[in-house]
């Protein structure tokens, strides 16, 4: 099923390492079909970090379901790295809107739960765990439950789960949506640093405008429901961006023009 | 500086404690009542002459109450053995669930008294009958509590599980049954102390040993105190199976909510 090369977008850039033609998604309910997701084309780039913006139902969490497997494609394809999706991928690493960890488990063991459950080798493994746990500053907290530690911390332990494995893809459906804003902006942070040590290519689902900028290569801003793809943004800000750049004129340009996509529907995502 | 408090202060601080407290109360209350009121004892024993009677009638009592015992624990055990596995079916199959939980439900509406007797006929006056009608009182709540406990998994940890490309029999020992355990724990406290009265309602109907034999005998012949003993035997029963079962929670689910305050929480 492998397309020519030349059907994307045409951006002379690094390989594509999702592709995403014609997906469309359509939910059978009581009252007739409904329709979530109108085709979509769009690609992500290897190495690149991608963030979906929109309003609240617009499907931009169906659209990550699609992506990991989770969810059939009612039209078009996915394909990963060539492969096409059916069903969940090996590759992929996903940080769900609640932590999802198991209380259990204690945080190590949670992390280790993504080893057990794929079979992967133990010892490395564990090892692997327990860099990750450092690296999001979790050292000391391997042996708690979950619900003794903060809801921060929780989501940290969650990217430590998705990571573990060593997925080409991190998948993110508004993993900060339940943290407080000061929280939040830690977290970005936190994830920006992860995201430029680990190299993996990434899809986040947000509603929160300054946090997809913040974070990106490129903004997909969606429109409201059914979802179809309202612009697609490059984020020029050099690396590594800074909690500081966020006052700056062309980040507020930039939220500004994505901004504008949500009044002109009427619409007003928090 | 500290000062040390009473000891009457210290006594009903601790928890333990506070149901012998209670206990202790409610039988000056009632050695009170039947003073004020003069209440003669064919009608209400005194808290003495029972206690009495459970000295003297010890053995007997003691004799009687492990037949009970005995036809509790096979009925709980049967609640469990049967009802877990059932509840999984009912829980993970629509087809089961739809032919199986309306009988289930409607079989529960039928008074196991009246039907007690029928046991009587089918399999004599051993300990079987006794076993059946504990079985019948402790395993509905088993079931309701176990169907409940594997279906309040949210969609996200399913998710989850299917993301790790988790096999049913994963998604079974590390999601779902970790899962149901407090929920199937609370069934299991609820049907520890049904089987005790599923047990003594088959003695009652037909039988010629147990607690409930002797409670009919008491009764016959208006002993009062003894009456009070067998009771009071059996509650002690169903207090000990419950707390058995309360151990077995405390050891296999030391990690949930209703066990934070003590066990986990020592490792804070």
């Amino acid at each position: 099923m492998a397309e020519s090369a030349t059907g994307g977008a045409g951006v002379a850039a690094p390989a594509a390492l999702i592709r995403v033609r014609g997906v469309a998604k359509t939910y059978r309910a009581a009252e007739g079909d409904v329709q979530s997701l109108l085709p979509l084309d769009f690609d992500i780039r290897q190495g690149e970090f991608l963030s979906v913006v929109g309003p609240s139902g617009c499907g931009k969490s169906t659209l990550l379901k699609l992506i990991a497997g989770l969810l059939p494609v009612s039209h078009g394809v996915i394909d990963i790295a060539g492969q096409q999706v059916d069903g969940p991928a090996p590759g992929i690493g996903i940080v769900f809107q609640n932590h999802v960890l198991l209380a259990w488990r204690t945080v190590l063991q949670n992390v280790m739960l993504q080893i057990e459950v794929r079979k992967l080798p133990r010892e490395s493994g564990l090892e692997h765990a327990r860099k990750l746990i450092d690296m999001v500053g979790l050292n000391g907290f391997e042996n708690k439950f979950p619900w003794q530690l903060s809801g921060g911390m929780q989501q940290r332990a969650s990217i430590c789960r998705a990571l573990v494995h060593d997925p080409a893809i991190l998948l993110m459906d508004e993993p900060f949506g339940a943290l407080d804003a000061m929280t939040r902006e830690k977290m970005n942070l936190e994830l920006q640093r992860i995201w430029a040590a680990a190299r993996k290519t990434v899809l986040l689902i947000t509603h929160s405008i300054p946090e997809s900028i913040f974070l990106s290569d490129r903004v997909l801003v969606m429109t409201e429901r059914p979802g179809a793809i309202a612009a697609i943004y490059d984020v020029a800000l050099p690396r590594p961006r800074t909690l500081a750049m966020m006052g700056s004129p062309e980040f507020a340009r930039l939220a500004q023009t994505i901004r504008g996509h949500f009044y002109s529907q009427g619409t007003l995502d928090h | 500086m500290p000062v040390p408090r009473p000891w009457p202060r210290r006594l009903v601080e601790s928890e333990a404690a506070r149901p012998l407290i209670l206990i202790v109360v409610i039988f000056v209350l009632w050695d009170m009542v039947i003073r004020l009121f003069r209440i003669p004892p064919y009608l209400i024993p005194t808290p003495l002459s029972v206690a009495g009677m459970l000295v003297t009638e010890w053995p007997r009592l003691l004799r009687e109450g492990l037949i009970t015992g005995y036809a509790t624990l096979g009925g709980f055990a049967l609640s469990i053995l049967l009802g877990i596995p059932i509840a999984m079916l009912i829980a993970y199959s629509r087809l089961v669930e739809s032919y199986v939980y309306p009988l289930l439900v409607f079989s529960q509406s039928i008074p196991k008294i009246a039907i007690a007797p029928l046991f009587v006929v089918w399999f004599g006056f051993g300990i079987f009958p006794k076993v059946i009608s504990a079985f019948l009182l402790g395993f509905f709540p088993v079931v309701v509590a176990t169907v409940m406990g594997f279906k309040s998994m949210e969609p996200e940890m399913i998710d989850l599980a299917r993301s790790m490309r988790a096999s049913r029999w994963q998604m079974f020992m590390k999601f779902s049954l970790p899962q149901a355990l407090p929920s199937i724990f609370s069934g299991l406290k609820v049907s520890a102390t049904l089987a005790v009265v599923g047990a003594v309602v088959g003695e009652f109907v037909g039988s010629n040993s147990g607690i409930g034999y002797l409670l009919q005998i008491a009764n016959g012949n208006f002993d009062l105190p003894l009456m009070f003993a067998a009771l009071f035997v059996l509650s002690m029963m169903g207090v000990l199976l419950f707390g058995v079962v309360e151990l077995a929670e405390k050891l296999m689910i030391p990690w949930h909510q209703s066990r934070r305050g003590d066990a986990v929480g020592l490792a804070v």
